[in-house]
């Protein structure tokens, strides 16, 4: 037994270590001032139309990639592995389908989240030579980069969602990201936390640069305002292991204030620990899930839901397009507006149609085949 | 003989009556102790109430494992049995309460079915049941992944989630009551019943000591396997339903938990490839597995160093048993 303490005991120790060494490199104050200034901007371009909105972006001239059509589009995706990829994913088919007078082929690879396969499918789109213009969505950011640097050699390359470490896509496409998430949340939760009031930070896993952002932002914001966070909990994006958690947590303190999360999926079930201790809603900031909008309607919670859109899966395709037909694209980083879902527009977003994890902020209610095709009613 | 050395070692009594005691009691105990040291709400009736409440689900689990590998076998497909109960249940139940009874009828209809293919997969087909119920698991995951499409379609009413959720208050004595733990006991005494107090549990082990000698004395040896896997299916449709309950509906609720089931039986002394074990030793190492997971989130270590540490003190607890049957022999 004593073995097994002192086990823990240097295990404790050496995992102290380890996150102070990861944390640095997750908190950065120029990102974080970065997203901030972002956040502050007026989005340009349509206002109906936030996937084709930009941030502070100047057009690139794209001529020389003109084409006549219609176009072969090619697509190496990271994966679908979780239901941000399956709704992001079906956005983009649909998107495929608006503008099928100009594409003649959509070619689509599933790395299945593994890198070397990613890097074998962007290999063999390049030398097949079917392949007008590449779209590419990297698993990991290091490991894709040469493999992308190698495709712009041959033929127009647009990156979305994580990046890579390389500019020689034409553009790059992503909304604010981790640090923005973590400012947008952690100010609303500041605006409303009573006096003394105690926060519960519920994580996914530590060691995922866009929850780390969204984590290291946050936490900068509640330490320059004296908040308490009483934990920051991984919860493995687990349900059951979610609620055990917040249990514990409300047995420890007795009230918990707010609850801060870095993904939305669990929420609902973060809630439920309260509602099964007797407990009074804590302030609590999601995400765009459904489930998670529609409990915040029905039990009226001071709530906020950020995004991570998944509207983002449309630009690329409206990109590519543009860049075949020689029209400027924003580049080489193309920044999306990064909306939240506040108490007044809740509304609109609310859905008892759609399935518990679709993402509201989809940008898809204009597109073919809505609602079914993202399995609503 | 054992007088005269009863009479030379007094204390030998005493050591032979702890050797008695399953060593996950022990260990469980220990590892309670320091959760409660950590976090004193443990040490109130409601904590330990709480506590059995989460763990009840492995516990069943496990209580539906020992069966299979008392045998001589392995069941891997009640992880994902568990998952396509509750996809299953969502799927079923479309949130209207009137639905539960027979949707949970048709779940265990389901449980049965892939019980029966296990062990006849196993009895007839004489593959090795690590390989046929990895089949299942593919299988029936695919299965759940096919018909919710990847992402939770709907919500369980809240009749359905009653076993995993509902948790009576103002009880004497505990404070607090949760079902869970009252189907934690119905499950554990049918298995306590199934396993020491009928022929069929003699039979169990009796195939997982040496299946020929078993046959030749005339036990049944296939309706034997078919059986160990019907009642490991529907501990598992059990356990799906309860996970289901307390925590809603998501697509990766049973992951990971076959190997759990089967860690907690080794910890609880059941000895793989068959021949021993006890419900007792099954349910005290699912309690035991569990208050590690407790105690490891409460220290606040990070995912991988946890695992790291969940693996080795896993070693451990199966290597003190060992240890303690090679002294008892």
């Amino acid at each position: 037994m004593r073995k097994m303490i002192m086990r823990l005991a240097v295990g404790a120790a050496l995992a102290s270590f380890a996150g102070a060494a990861l944390a640095q490199n997750f908190d950065d104050p120029k990102e974080f001032q970065a997203a901030k200034d972002l956040l502050a901007m007026q989005p340009q371009g349509p206002a109906d139309k936030p996937w084709e909105q930009n941030l502070g972006g100047k057009e690139v001239d794209t001529s020389k990639y003109k084409k006549s059509g219609p176009y072969r589009v090619c697509f190496s995706n990271a994966g679908v592995d979780n239901p941000w990829r399956v709704v992001g994913w079906t956005n983009m088919q649909a998107q495929v389908e608006v503008l099928k007078s100009d594409i003649k082929s959509f070619t689509v690879a599933d790395a299945e989240g593994k890198d070397d396969k990613q890097i074998s499918d962007i290999n063999s789109f390049v030398s097949s030579g079917n392949c007008d213009i590449l779209i590419v969505s990297p698993n990991t950011t290091a490991a894709l980069t040469p493999a992308v640097e190698a495709a712009c050699q041959k033929l127009p390359v647009v990156v979305f969602d994580r990046g890579v470490l390389t500019q020689c896509p034409v553009t790059f496409i992503n909304p604010i990201g981790g640090y923005g998430w973590g400012i947008q949340t952690a100010n609303f939760i500041v605006s409303k936390l009573p006096k003394g009031g105690k926060v519960l930070a519920l994580r996914i896993l530590p060691g995922v640069d866009v929850l780390e952002t969204r984590w290291s932002a946050a936490n900068r914001i509640f330490k320059e305002n004296g908040v308490q966070v009483v934990g920051a909990e991984f919860t493995n994006g687990d349900n059951a292991k979610t609620k055990s958690i917040v249990e514990d947590y409300i047995n420890r303190f007795g009230k918990i204030d707010a609850v801060w999360m870095d993904a939305g999926a669990t929420a609902v079930a973060a809630l439920e620990a309260f509602e099964d201790a007797g407990q009074p809603y804590p302030i609590i900031t999601g995400e765009d899930q459904e489930d998670f909008l529609m409990k915040w309607k029905a039990k009226n919670l001071t709530a906020m839901a950020p995004t991570y859109p998944t509207y983002q899966w449309r630009t690329p395709i409206i990109a590519a397009v543009k860049i075949l037909k020689g029209e400027p694209v924003i580049g080489p980083t193309w920044k999306l507006p990064q909306p939240v879902i506040m108490q007044t527009d809740l509304d609109k977003y609310v859905d008892d149609k759609m399935p518990p994890l679709h993402y509201a902020m989809c940008g898809c209610k204009d597109l073919p085949g809505y609602p079914q095709r993202w399995g609503g009613k | 003989m054992t007088l005269v050395l009863d009479q030379r070692r007094p204390a030998s009594r005493a050591l032979a009556l702890a050797r008695k005691v399953n060593v996950a009691v022990i260990v469980f105990l220990v590892l309670y102790l320091a959760i409660g040291l950590l976090q004193p709400t443990y040490f109130e009736p409601a904590g330990l109430m709480n506590f059995l409440r989460r763990a009840a689900p492995l516990a069943i689990l496990s209580a539906g494992q020992l069966f299979v590998l008392a045998s001589g076998g392995f069941d891997l497909s009640v992880g994902s049995l568990i998952t396509l109960t509750v996809i299953g249940g969502s799927m079923l139940t479309a949130n209207d309460p009137s639905r539960t009874w027979w949707a949970i009828a048709a779940l265990y209809g389901v449980g049965l079915a892939v019980g029966l293919i296990n062990g006849a997969v196993v009895a007839f087909l004489k593959t090795p049941s690590i390989i046929a119920t990895l089949g299942t698991l593919l299988s029936v995951n695919g299965a759940a992944m096919m018909w919710s499409g990847g992402a939770p379609r709907g919500y369980l009413p809240d009749n359905f989630r009653m076993f995993g959720r509902l948790v009576l208050h103002d009880v004497p004595i505990v404070k607090i009551f949760p079902i869970a733990i009252a189907v934690l006991a119905v499950c554990g005494a049918l298995a306590y019943w199934g396993f020491h107090g009928a022929v069929f549990g003699r039979r169990i082990l009796a195939v997982g000591d040496n299946p020929r000698a078993a046959e030749l004395s005339g036990v049944r040896v296939r309706s034997v396997r078919i059986g160990v896997f019907v009642i490991s299916a529907l501990a598992a449709v059990t356990a799906g339903i309860m996970l289901g309950g307390f925590g809603g509906v998501s697509v990766d609720v049973g992951l990971g938990l076959e190997l759990q089931s089967i860690a907690a039986c080794v910890v609880g002394g059941v000895q793989l490839m068959g021949g021993r074990g006890s419900v007792t030793g099954a349910i005290a190492g699912a309690l035991t597995l569990f208050a590690l997971f407790t105690l490891l989130t409460l220290l606040g270590l990070p995912q991988p160093l946890k695992e790291t540490a969940q693996g080795l003190i896993l070693i451990a607890a199966v290597a003190l048993g060992a240890w303690r049957r090679r002294r008892a022999v």
